[in-house]
């Protein structure tokens, strides 16, 4: 029988996996924001399995909400790049460090 | 037992998929690979009856988001190869991270199983009644009790379309480029636009 702790261990791969992603892939911004959509992808996986669990229907609501936040931030990161690299012609991570943050 | 059995389906195909994304070459090959993982996550939401949230990911992600990846990927020209500097440098410590945080996340997900942990009730307010399908309690419980939150949503993406059209405008450069001037075009005629010409065979038309 599939239990929740199958679903949370599913989401708990795919959330490792984006984090992993980040690192491995530190010059690629694109492959950067594809992975901030596989860790988003787990918590929504982590909310709905709770929602579905506990009989709830407020965790598939936060999950329609963080779909959206998904989608602006996807929206916004991509249009950062466009312009970066309209100004610069890279987009590798090592050379945003004009400012010395 | 069907159950059990697309649920480790879909479940190996989302992991399998997302290594896929973060490991392939080419990011073409990575924004498909996401597809992919996209669908597979609708299966199993699909599995556990949240149709609506299915639906969702399938028509925002697949439709939406995975294009403009693969619109932005295939419009920036970049030398992709060289990207991929630093991958097995890096790749110890984000193994080392990745490993520590999983058994962390195991470690919980065990604590849980094992008991002896509450999560709390819900409080009954938002149980999905026997006789609702779900997006329609999700629609009841959206407009009602989350309106607000709803609206925010919106205004979240308002301001994000916005800001992507405010970041990516280019306005006109003056005189950079004729523009349409529809005076002239009407007051074109054939006469003055078109000539008759019969060059002799073999050699052609000089203009």
């Amino acid at each position: 029988m599939i239990g929740i702790e199958h679903y949370l261990t599913v989401g708990a791969i795919l959330f490792v996996l984006g984090v992993l992603g980040i690192f491995l892939n530190r010059k690629n911004v694109i492959v950067i924001l594809m992975a901030v959509e596989l860790i988003l992808l787990a918590v929504n996986i982590n909310l709905v399995a709770f929602s579905a669990f506990l009989n709830d229907l407020a965790g598939q609501v936060f999950a329609m909400l963080v779909l959206t936040v998904a989608a602006a931030e996807a929206a916004i990161g991509l249009a950062i790049l466009v312009i970066y690299f309209r100004t610069r012609g890279s987009i590798a991570v090592d050379d945003i460090n004009r400012m010395k943050g | 037992m069907i159950q059990a059995i697309a649920f480790y389906f879909f479940a190996a195909i989302v992991v399998a998929s997302a290594v896929m994304v973060i490991w392939s070459r080419n990011p073409v090959h990575s924004v498909l690979w996401l597809i992919l993982a996209f669908f597979n996550a609708a299966g199993l939401m699909v599995l556990l009856g949240a149709e609506f949230i299915a639906m969702l990911l399938v028509i925002v992600y697949v439709g939406a988001v995975a294009v403009l990846f693969l619109f932005v990927v295939m419009m920036l020209d970049i030398d992709f190869a060289a990207m991929r500097a630093g991958f097995s440098r890096n790749a110890p410590l984000g193994l080392a991270i990745a490993g520590i945080l999983l058994a962390e996340l195991l470690l919980a997900v065990g604590a849980y199983n094992a008991g002896g942990l509450t999560l709390g009730t819900p409080d009954g307010t938002a149980v999905q009644a026997a006789d609702a399908t779900n997006i329609e309690a999700l629609g009841a419980l959206l407009y009602g009790r989350y309106i607000v939150l709803f609206e925010i949503a919106g205004i979240i993406l308002l301001v994000a379309m916005i800001g992507a059209i405010v970041l990516t405008f280019q306005p006109p450069k003056p005189g950079a480029r004729a523009r349409q001037d529809v005076g002239k075009q009407i007051s074109r005629r054939p006469e003055e636009a078109t000539v008759m010409k019969s060059p002799p065979v073999g050699q052609g038309v000089e203009l």
